[in-house]
Formats: C-alpha cells, structure tokens, sequence
C-alpha cells in the first residue's frame, strides 16, 4: 500500500460525495444528505492516513519531513483542510446542501495533484528546513480552507437570491428547497470568514516571524507576502462591511467571492506568474 | 459664521469616523498593492527600460511605482487608515468603555422589550426567598450577580467577560503597534550584507542605502561549507563564524556554526547565512616536483596563474584544476591540473598533470622534472545577510496583542442576565454581544434548570 494509491481512494470518495449531494439536492432526501456528509468523512480519513504514509515513506528515503514541502503536498494539504473546515461547518449547522458547493473544491484540488503534478518527495531545500514551516503552513492553509468554504456558501447565497427574484421556476425551486435560507447563509458566510480571518492573521505572523528568524526581516514586500496581505485587507474590509448598513447580504457575498479568488491568486497565482521566495510553485 | 465652522469640523471629524471610509481605505489598499507585485520592485533602470518604453519608464517612475511600498501616496493610505481607526475607537470606545464598566443593573419594562430573550418564571415563595435563591442559582450556574432594589423589587445582574467587547480596539491598537515598531525599526535600524572570505575578518558593514556601519567588534569566517543531496538539491549552507570583540574571541560565539534558519546574534546585530561564492583570492593548488636523476622531492603550492620557480631554472604556472578529472579524461580519477611549463630557456608547454597514483602519465612532460599533482584548497567567502532592528519586540508585541484581540473579538461573547423578583414571580432577561443563536440556548438550558431546582 502506498500513499499515492489512498491519494487516488480519496479522490474517488470526494467525487462520490459530490455526486450523492448532488443527487440530495435533486431528491430532497435528509438519508441522501447524510451519505453524502458520510463519503466526505471516509474520504478525509483515507486522506488523513495518505498523508501520514506519506510523511512515513519519507523517512523511509531517509530524509524525513512533513509533506508540506511542495505544490503537489500542498494542494493535498489544501484540499485536505477544506475537508476539515467543512465537516466542522455540517456537523455543527447540518446544512447539507453546502457540501455540494464546498467538497467540488477539495476533488479539484485532489484531481489536479494526483493527475498534474509531480509527486516525488522531495527533501528540504536549507531554506525550508525550520519547524515554522509546520506552524505557517498549517495556520495558512486552515484560513484558505475556511475561505473556501465561505466561498461556496456565497455562491449559493447568490445563486439562491437570483432564484427568489426570477420568481424561481418549479424545478429550480425543488433544488433550492434544500438550501439554506437567504438570512442562514449570510451568517455561515460570516461564521466561516470568522474562522478564516484569524487564522490567516496567525499565518501572517507566524511568516514574518520565520522571515525574521531566517532571514533578518520580517516583512520585505514579497508578491507572496503582498498578496497574503491583499487577502487580509479585503476579509477586514468584510468585517467591516458587517457592521455597515447596506454592505451585508449581496454585496458581502460577492466581496467574500473576491476575498477567495485573491486567496487563490496569493496561493498559486503568484507563483505561477510572479517571483518570489515562494517558490515550491515551479 | 461660528456655525458654519463647528459644522465643518464636524464634517472633517464623521468623515474620519466613518466606517465606510474603512472599507474604502480597506479596499483601496488592497488594489493599489497589487502593482508592486506585478512591477517588479527596486531594479536598477536598465532593467526597467528593457521592457519598458522610455514614456512609460518616466511615467511609473514619477508615480514611485518602482518603490511603490514606500512611495508618499502609499504612506499617504496607511497614515490615513491610521487616523480613520484611531478616530472610530475614540468616537465608539467611550460607549462600549460605558457598556462595560456601568452595566445597566436592573431590567425594566421598557429595557426588558429590548431584549431578545425573555422569561418570566413559575416561581413559588416570598420575595426575599426568591432573591436569595436566585442569587445562589444564578452565582452557581452562571456568574455572581450585583442586586439592587428599586420600586419595591429586587433587581439581579450577572454577565460573564463583558471586557471581550474591547476586542476590536486591541486589534486596532495592535495595528498602531505594528506601525510603530515598523517606524522604529526604519529610523533606528539598518540592514545590510557583508562577505567574508574563509580566514577573513569584517568589522564593518555597508547597509542597503549605502551608509558604512561600524560595527565595534570583528566577525570572522573560519570555514564555509556546502553539502548536496544525491539529488544534486543543496542540503546545508554552513559558515563557521568567530565574533572578536576588543581583540578576544567572544565566549560562545567562537567557532559558532550558522546555517539558513539558524543565524547568530552580538549585540543587537544578527548575521544570517544567505549566500556564498568562491573566493576572489582563488584557490591554492599543491604540488609535488622530483628530480628525474634523483633527490628530495620539492613540495610547492601555488595559486592561479602564479608562476613558481622550478629547480633548475624553469617555471611553472597553474591555469585551472579539478579536484576529480572523471568528467574530463575518460579512464582517470582523483585530482588533475591544466598548467604551463616553461624550461630555462625554452618556450611554454601546457599539459596536463595528474596525482602520483598516475606516475607514467606525469612523467610524459616536465623534462627533467616529474611533476605531481596533489589537490588544491578551495576557498569561498560566505556572503551574510545583516540586521540590525530595536523595533522588531515591538512589532511582536503588536502581533500577540492582536492574536490576543482577535480571540476576544472573535471567539468571546458578553453574556448578561437580568432577574427580577417581585411578589408576583421572577422575570429573566438575557442578551450576548455576539452569536444570539448560541446564546439562546443557554438561556433556555438556565429557564430550564431554575424551574426544575
């Protein structure tokens, strides 16, 4: 058995949990959402074994570390907590319906590790090798993931606004019927940024912090550096949107579609097209 | 005309406190960033000019796009962003400072509509039996209640971290540490490079903006050393550095080793492991020269392009070595040397030298001198990053007030319960500052265990 072939179970299960709350959406049946919510679960404990079989296999080619090191660890890693941030989200709200706009993220992410990119092990390069590695990544990618869940959740928001204006046509009302209300899915968005926010702010610091450690400055306008803090102006701009009349509802969904969208671009966008000290991207 | 002046302060004043200039500054801020990250920052001209036309060169170099983090309209957006939040915590902070250090302690008619959660209470006993065991109920389930009396019934009041609603202002108070470590660090600190070769010793540093920096003390390379995996990836950067402080090695700071993520700090100052090079003064070579008719071998050394005096009046010089010849002459290994050799008299030969492990080979050239090849010292110069920063603590501290004002803003809720006993019965009150769902039901769950107590 090896991590690689868990890493491929796992991409089936997402798939599968992405077609069963589709077919939940369209049956309306509460079962049908719970196995959905149950495919998820399989999958992000098969995901979790890949990983540590992963961190295993490479101590076994004798130069252990965490697989956090790369495009291809990272993406799992991603699709990994956008799993986590939301079964936490379910179990503690049970709207099913999201995970038809959310798990879609983590498959795509799965899909294109496992099927386009290089998944040798690697071993660190100097610069990686500092235990803020772990703290940054994991702090920055829970934040990402929890932004990908907000992301999905306004989709839905905004797909569910348009519905209700159109006057929503009987078969487009049967699949709303198992969205969550316009009010309830305005306050998931929130929740989830509320997650999301701190947790990018902790990732923040803990980069300048290993920046300082590492390399005696803690911010140097790095694109990646940038782009992380582009990310955090527009969440703060959400935040303060809350308290403001006439900024919740459409507009801080669409401003919570744009946060995820820089929160993409900051990931691998500015890997893929800018330079920097990030650069697992290549 | 007095009018007209208040009233234009006034203006100035709400358009600093207002929110939506926050989320204009926010976002603003957010937009304008991105053009440093796709103009590449701090190159010299030419760099610029080769992509750019020379109209569009003067235009974004007028416009400071090419310092673009530090130009004086960027500066401009955070003084700005930190006038606007200084002035919204001074316009709100006294209400909510209110709402936490005055709470209200009795619910009337009037505050108990307010209230998005009401009960009233089938409680049986005097007014006086009512209170105490109020009291203790709610001092035991939730937090110890301030009672009063007004108009002929008691009044309790209970809350629990009522200082989370000043969350927000710590945040905002971080974010004005964080500039001000930030400024510290720009007026009183400097960061620079230095290279040193192996042997070598600096004791000064020139910083980014070109200043000469004195450090007062020595900082010497002993030794650097790079290692790679079998994949051909670097594994370690390693300088071995001595700091020399008054011409005595520091204690503990001799023979320190420094690697990426690992560096090494004297009086303020640290010294990061960032680059390396060959050294200017090139590497030595070693070598062995015989004579053919006999006597003592001769050991030399010799840099590059040196030329060495030979016994018996020719020369030598060494044009360029290897210490493993195998991806050069098939069929050989270990040490080898390019040189040119010069008999009394005669006119340069070059050839090849190999160690004494190919003593036939060696002995096709020289005349009447055998030539060995033994190795070479290759020496490099670390090349080290230098910082000096006193306000990088207090951009640390800022950091941790943040973390510390997010989690209070974020994750704490001011929860406030209200009973009032009269001789009719107990009404029960209660709101939280934040998350009104979960708040509900612990309201309920206390409804619930006051009636059954």
């Amino acid at each position: 058995m090896s991590s690689s072939m868990l890493f491929n179970v796992t991409m089936v299960l997402y798939m599968v949990s992405t077609c069963i709350f589709f077919a939940f959406l369209a049956s309306r049946s509460k079962a049908v959402g719970l196995g959905g919510t149950y495919a998820a679960l399989f999958g992000f404990l098969v995901q979790t074994a890949a990983i540590g079989l992963r961190w295993k296999e490479s101590y076994d080619q004798g130069h252990g570390h965490a697989p956090l090191s790369n495009l291809f660890e990272s993406v799992v890693f991603f699709s990994w907590t956008i799993v986590l941030i939301f079964l936490f989200i379910d179990f503690k709200y049970k709207y099913r319906a999201i995970g038809f706009f959310v798990i879609p993220f983590a498959l795509f992410g799965m899909a294109w590790a496992q099927l386009g990119l290089d998944s040798g092990i690697e071993p660190l390069v100097p610069a990686l090798q500092s235990n803020w590695l772990m703290y940054h990544v994991i702090t920055c990618f829970l934040g990402y993931a929890a932004f990908a869940v907000a992301c999905g959740i306004s989709i839905m928001y905004l797909i569910r606004e348009k519905m209700e204006q159109g006057g929503g046509n009987a078969q487009a009302g049967g699949l709303l019927s198992m969205f969550p209300s316009i009010r309830v899915l305005d306050d998931l968005n929130y929740k989830a940024i509320m997650i999301g926010f701190p947790l990018l702010s902790l990732g923040i610091i803990t980069g300048a912090a290993w920046a300082n450690y590492a390399w005696g400055t803690y911010w140097s306008w790095d694109p990646k550096e940038t782009w992380s803090l582009i990310v955090w102006f527009v969440y703060a701009a959400f935040l303060h949107a809350r308290i403001t009349r006439g900024w919740v509802g459409r507009r801080a969904a669409i401003l919570s579609v744009i946060g995820f969208a820089a929160t993409i671009f900051c990931y691998l966008g500015v890997n893929l097209f800018l330079s920097g000290l990030h650069s697992y991207g290549r | 005309m007095t009018t007209n002046k208040r009233g234009f302060a006034q203006e100035v004043w709400d358009f600093f406190c207002s929110l939506r200039l926050s989320i204009f500054l926010l976002i603003g801020l957010a937009l304008v960033s991105i053009i440093g990250t796709i103009i590449p920052q701090g190159q010299p001209p030419r760099e610029y000019l080769a992509t750019l036309s020379e109209t569009k060169f003067r235009l974004y170099s007028s416009l400071g796009f090419f310092d673009m983090y530090h130009s004086w309209w960027f500066i401009l957006l955070l003084y700005l962003l930190t006038l606007n939040l200084i002035c919204c915590s001074i316009k709100r902070l006294p209400r909510v400072w209110k709402v936490v250090s005055e709470p209200v302690l009795e619910m009337d008619e009037n505050f108990e509509k307010s209230l998005p959660n009401v009960k009233d209470l089938k409680l049986k006993g005097t007014k006086e039996e009512l209170k105490e065991r109020m009291a203790s109920f709610l001092s035991a389930e939730f937090a110890a209640p301030v009672i009063t009396e007004k108009n002929g019934a008691y009044h309790l009041f209970a809350q629990k971290s009522p200082w989370c609603r000043l969350g927000v202002y710590v945040v905002h108070l971080s974010i004005i540490v964080i500039f001000v470590g930030a400024l510290i660090g720009s007026f009183f600190g400097y960061k620079g490079y230095v290279s040193i070769p192996e042997g070598g010793a600096i004791s000064q540093v020139q910083t980014q903006g070109g200043k000469m920096i004195n450090l007062g003390y020595e900082v010497r390379c002993e030794k650097f050393s790079v290692t790679f995996y079998d994949t051909g990836a670097p594994k370690e950067f390693k300088s071995i550095l001595t700091v020399v402080d008054n011409g005595k090695p520091v204690p503990g700071l001799t023979s320190r080793p420094i690697i990426v993520n690992d560096p090494l700090t004297y009086k303020g100052t640290t010294f990061y492991q960032s680059s390396y090079g060959q050294s200017d003064e090139g590497a030595l070579y070693h070598l062995t020269v015989r004579d053919r008719k006999g006597g003592a071998p001769v050991q030399l050394t010799a840099r590059q392009g040196e030329r060495v005096a030979l016994p018996g009046g020719s020369f030598l010089s060494v044009m360029e070595a290897t210490m493993d010849v195998r991806p050069f002459l098939k069929g050989f290994d270990g040490p080898g040397a390019q040189v040119e050799f010069t008999p009394a008299g005669g006119n340069p030969q070059p050839f090849v030298i190999l160690s004494d492990k190919y003593e036939s080979f060696n002995a096709q050239h020289g005349g009447d001198l055998l030539i060995t090849f033994n190795g070479m010292d290759q020496k490099f110069y670390t090349g080290l990053q230098v910082a000096h920063d006193p306000g990088v603590w207090v951009v640390w501290a800022g950091c941790f007030l943040m973390v510390v004002g997010i989690c209070m803003a974020f994750f704490m809720s001011h929860r406030r319960v209200w009973a009032r006993v009269t001789d009719t019965g107990v009404t029960l009150g209660g709101s939280a500052s934040k998350n009104p769902a979960g708040f509900e039901i612990c309201f309920d769950d206390l409804v619930e265990k006051v009636n059954k107590a």
